[in-house]
């Protein structure tokens, strides 16, 4: 029998570890992309223009004779501080509505409840849209944009976190204690409601990645020739029908990073639930 | 048990009425909240009528303003806004200086086509997934193939398809050409993600269902398992998946302005984006007016839909 459960355990653990190791690399390359290219993604060669994937250049060079491979790499820096930034930002701003809501008496917890629910129903990308419509086209807008969009299902989240740690025992046994209100939810609820945050968080960190790079594609983001991947997709698609490469690869690292983010929070929620992985 | 029903039944019809009223709510809610949110936007909208560059006096922004409506107080420009608002019209495109339902109009034809043909493709796909997957092992590689195609991002499956279908193999044509075969692309391209939620949310309410003692019951009938799904365990899991629609059009309509840029074809997610960009706040107004409409509309579809799906909510559960 437990045999059996150490194997499964190991086999559920796999994806998770690659994931892992994925992203690892990935911030390692955000931090010190120099570690892993010497080229320079704003080198332009024009005697290089639209190479194919070779040795020297892994993911091809594009239109300007850039490299590929180093752009991607230059860009995860942009893309890894959209995602953990607006991740970060909306995991605050949600814990603290979502705690505030479940703490609120019936009426204010209702209005808030119902505005998070109207909001959630519209997907991530679309609220970001209408977001960057109010506020204007910009880096930091798109920041901003991706954290409020991302922001409610952090808040209903942590409503019901917030809802159900109250019930527990150490709750009442502080209240009965006469500990108060702001002190009970700053030093029990909020911690406690943390955990099943943080693996939602890790899934949302690819959800944000991916939210911001097709507002960049739309050019509502950083300018040219800024290496960011959403930007160097939307300039690959003119020359699709010569150079696929410029296109194809940052997007299978955009892909990537999502599933390789999803994978982990699902593998964190299983350990936040005190099941084995 | 059979009462409690009814009674479930009863209260959703009566409150009808307070689910229109609800939906009124719901636009009137977003329209202030919009009106609001852009009026704290900076920058002039005379800039965006006439050009930033362009070199007028200031008495003619001030006649220009006026025209507008724009001098006046913030209150009466809302309340004007409403009253125009609940008239139907939607005010006029400071760039384009044409009525924002016109130019809505005029671009809603090919986004509800693109729309309601990837919804299709979608359904089609999740459906067929569901059907397919018995074994342990197509599960696995259906759910690998699901996480693929909810984490790729649209714009980048398209440029995929272009790549293979279109200059590669040459079968759909690379730009929109206004055909039936031009839609293809953007369609599927539109309908992998959503395929995938659809999917995943089908086999999460088939498990569910075929873990019902009925199963056992249909099974002993001699019934196929495409049988037992067709006619009863899917019929579970739809009911579970309607309460996503709402996401669904949502995801459709915030995608729809990825592909049609990606594919360079006309329509709905164009004009917002172009609005965006160019600060043409009617449009952009208009444009969240109607998101909020169709929103209301949906949700409240699948509410009556909910009762025809499921036959427990208004008559007691006969399967034979």
């Amino acid at each position: 029998m437990s045999g059996v459960f150490g194997q499964r355990t190991l086999q559920r653990r796999v994806p998770a570890l690659l994931a892992a190791a994925f992203l690892l690399l990935l911030v390692m390359s955000a931090v010190a992309p120099a570690l892993f290219t010497s080229a320079d993604p704003l080198q332009t060669d024009v005697a290089a223009a639209l190479l194919q994937p070779s040795r020297h250049h892994p993911f091809g060079t594009d239109q300007a004779g850039r490299d590929v491979f180093s752009r991607v790499l230059y860009g995860s820096r942009y893309s890894l501080v959209i995602g953990f930034g607006a991740t970060a930002i909306a995991l605050a701003i949600g814990l603290a509505v979502g705690a505030a809501a479940a703490s609120m008496r019936r009426f204010g917890d209702g209005v808030l409840s119902r505005a998070i629910e109207i909001v959630m129903a519209f997907p991530e990308f679309l609220l970001a849209l209408i977001v960057i419509a109010i506020i204007g086209p910009g880096e930091s807008s798109l920041l901003i944009a991706v954290a409020i969009a991302v922001m409610p299902a952090y808040a209903r989240v942590a409503r019901v976190q917030t809802l159900v740690v109250r019930r527990a025992g150490y709750i009442e046994a502080a209240r009965t204690l006469g500990v108060a209100r702001t002190s009970t939810l700053l030093r029990h609820i909020i911690p406690n409601t943390l955990g099943p945050l943080l693996a939602m968080a890790t899934m949302g960190v690819g959800t944000a990645i991916a939210a911001g790079a097709g507002l960049s594609f739309l050019g509502l983001g950083p300018k040219p020739p800024t290496p960011e991947w959403g930007l160097i997709l939307s300039e690959g698609r003119n020359f699709l029908a010569t150079a696929w490469w410029i296109a194809v690869f940052p997007g299978l690292v955009i892909t990537a990073t999502v599933i390789a983010t999803s994978l982990l929070g699902r593998h964190l929620q299983f350990v936040s639930a005190g099941r084995r992985p | 048990m059979k009462n409690s029903e009814q009674h479930t039944s009863g209260l959703r019809r009566r409150t009808l009425f307070g689910r229109l009223g609800g939906m009124v709510l719901v636009v009137w809610g977003a329209a202030t909240v919009g009106f609001l949110a852009l009026r704290l936007v900076p920058g002039d909208p005379v800039d965006v009528m006439l050009g930033v560059h362009a070199d007028v006096s200031e008495s003619v922004r001030e006649s220009v303003r006026a025209d507008w409506g724009l001098a006046d107080p913030p209150i009466m420009q809302y309340l004007a806004y409403l009253g125009r608002l609940v008239r139907g019209d939607l005010g006029t495109s400071y760039r384009l200086q044409s009525p924002v339902a016109d130019i809505i109009g005029a671009q809603l034809v090919p986004t509800v086509a693109l729309m309601t043909l990837a919804l299709a493709v979608a359904l089609v796909l999740a459906a067929g997934s569901a059907l397919l997957a018995r074994g342990a092992r197509s599960r696995a590689l259906l759910s690998m193939l699901e996480l693929f195609a909810v984490s790729s991002p649209t714009f980048w499956t398209g440029l995929v398809l272009i790549s293979i279908f279109g200059f590669g193999l040459g079968w759909f044509p690379v730009v929109a050409t206004g055909g039936i075969a031009a839609l293809v692309l953007p369609a599927v391209t539109l309908a992998l993600p959503v395929a995938g939620i659809i999917s995943q949310v089908f086999r999460q309410g088939l498990d569910a269902a075929s873990a019902l003692p009925f199963v056992d019951t249909v099974r002993a009938r001699g019934a196929t398992h495409a049988r037992l799904v067709v006619r009863h365990t899917l019929r579970h899991a739809a009911a579970n998946s309607v309460t996503l629609t709402g996401y669904i059009v949502g995801s459709l309509l915030g995608g729809s302005v990825l592909v049609e840029t990606v594919f360079a074809r006309p329509g709905l997610g164009r004009v917002a984006l172009n609005a965006i960009i160019n600060r043409d706040i009617p449009i952009v107004l208009g444009i969240i007016v109607l998101a909020a409409v169709v929103f209301s509309i949906v949700n409240l579809l699948v509410d009556l839909l909910a009762d025809r799906i499921d036959p427990r909510l208004t008559a007691p559960a006969v399967y034979s």
